[in-house]
């Protein structure tokens, strides 16, 4: 359906292929999250990896920036409709997590959970071999407490509420298991080519 | 982060487009505007809920944003309706908001889908005060909110803590000052933040932790639940005084717009 009188902005052609449809490009980064930003202390900070209620290992703040560092350059796309290009993070790969757990995914699920008791459901196949990071730091700084600091998931090819803010844990689960927006009309997977904003879309 | 119940699973259908007509347009303030869309395939929503609105070029590029409803929904939750209404501000560097206050006319088509959001949502049954606080167009599913609450609770307390600009920016003033004349229940505080105050009980400044606590005390008890929308911001301020007034972290629901 065209919308009469419509003819859009023309500013990022050149970009065209990098923007999924539906979104549109912001310098700026802008913040979104359901309740208050949790104040988390990096000497209390802790990570755990879970099977099930099953606790399999948990790092300190001090152990987790001693496991390999990677540097990424992504893009970012966002339910609301953003996208931004080229973001800068530093963090630590699901995969390297795993291997130092000396684990091997045990199951094809995975629920990310965070200290303000926010979750989001990611398939570990979404996760795994290079797909995703634990983030520590954005454009060379520490992550700030707004964008999810001192650490959050970096799921880039997903929508963004998959990459949880201020994320303490993630746990593997037997079945898909909706997390909290996708408890809320959100879609399961959130992959922004395919414009899965909402449930079933 | 709360642990409410959602009102929507991973089973339910997908929200489909449809094609709704522009009513009737209405000027609020310099810079907001309603849009009243008459839906071929009304649908129940629940106040602080949102809508989708997609605006399509003939070369097929589209953009969509997302607009919370400012209409109160009917008196039985369950029950559809067949007009919404949206107050949308003017972003100067925006590609939608100017689209609508620039071109769209009455009798425009616009597709749009709903209802979406599960969780800045008013509670089926409140399980105490409710506080709200929004800046600007923030107010817009906080009035669905109060809309609603007025026409069908007869005994939650509300406190709004609003902030704008000056008086001629905020949004549905008449109607507010009109809640709090008529309500005993209802308590509205302003905050002005470029401007002296017309009111006694106004502020003359931007919101800060003092200020949380004066509309606090507007209730006769803690809030249940607190909802706050605005600029990242001011919502930041707003909700680190909450927790600061020792209000649990799970009472308090936000939505946020910029950095």
């Amino acid at each position: 359906m065209l919308t009469r009188g419509f003819s859009g902005r023309k500013s990022a052609q050149e970009f065209v292929d990098r923007i999924p449809p539906g979104q549109h490009l912001v310098e700026n980064f802008p913040v979104l999250s359901a309740g208050p930003a949790p104040r988390v202390d990096t000497a209390e900070w802790k990570f755990s990896l879970k099977i099930g209620p099953k606790p399999v290992k948990a790092w300190t703040w001090a152990e987790f920036n001693a496991l390999p560092q990677s540097k990424w350059v992504r893009d970012i796309h966002c339910v609301t409709t953003w996208s931004k290009l080229d973001t800068q993070w530093e963090g630590v790969t699901i995969d390297d997590i795993l291997a130092d757990a000396d684990l091997e995914a045990p199951t094809e699920f995975v629920l990310a959970h965070s200290y303000d008791g926010y979750s989001t459901n990611v398939p570990i196949a979404d996760l795994s071999v290079g797909k995703a990071m634990v983030a520590t730091k954005f454009g060379g700084k520490p992550l700030e407490r707004d964008h999810g600091g001192p650490a959050r998931l970096l799921v880039p090819h997903l929508y963004f509420w998959k990459s949880a803010k201020w994320v303490n844990g993630l746990q593997f689960t037997t079945r898909d298991e909706a997390g909290f927006w996708e408890l809320r009309g959100y879609h399961m997977r959130g992959d922004p080519w395919r414009e899965q904003r909402y449930t079933n879309d | 982060m709360s642990s409410d119940t959602p009102t929507t699973d991973g089973q339910s259908a997908k929200i489909e487009w449809q094609s709704a007509v522009v009513s009737s347009i209405v000027r609020q303030t310099p810079t907001i505007t309603s849009y009243f869309f008459r839906l071929p395939q009304p649908f129940a929503y629940r106040a602080g809920q949102h809508v989708d609105v997609r605006l399509t070029a003939p070369d097929g590029y589209s953009a969509s944003r997302s607009y919370s409803i400012a209409s109160s929904p009917c008196k039985m939750f369950s029950d559809p309706s067949a007009e919404i209404e949206l107050a949308i501000e003017r972003l100067e560097e925006g590609e939608v908001s100017p689209f609508f206050h620039a071109v769209v006319q009455e009798n425009d088509e616009i597709a749009l889908r709903g209802p979406l959001g599960g969780h800045f949502v008013w509670p089926e049954k409140p399980a105490g005060p409710i506080l709200l606080i929004g800046s600007g167009s923030g107010l817009v599913p906080l009035i669905s909110m109060l809309r609603h609450a007025c026409r069908t609770d007869n005994d939650t307390p509300v406190a709004l803590l609003l902030s704008a600009r000056t008086r001629e920016d905020v949004l549905y003033r008449d109607e507010l000052i009109a809640y709090e004349e008529k309500l005993r229940r209802f308590s509205l505080r302003l905050a002005i933040t470029r401007e002296p105050p017309h009111r006694d009980k106004d502020f003359g400044r931007r919101i800060d932790a003092g200020m949380l606590g004066e509309v606090l005390g507007d209730l006769p008890a803690m809030p249940a639940h607190v909802f706050i929308c605005g600029s990242n911001g001011f919502v930041n301020i707003a909700a680190d005084g909450a927790l600061a007034a020792g209000l649990p972290a799970a009472a308090i629901k936000t939505e946020r717009y910029g950095e």
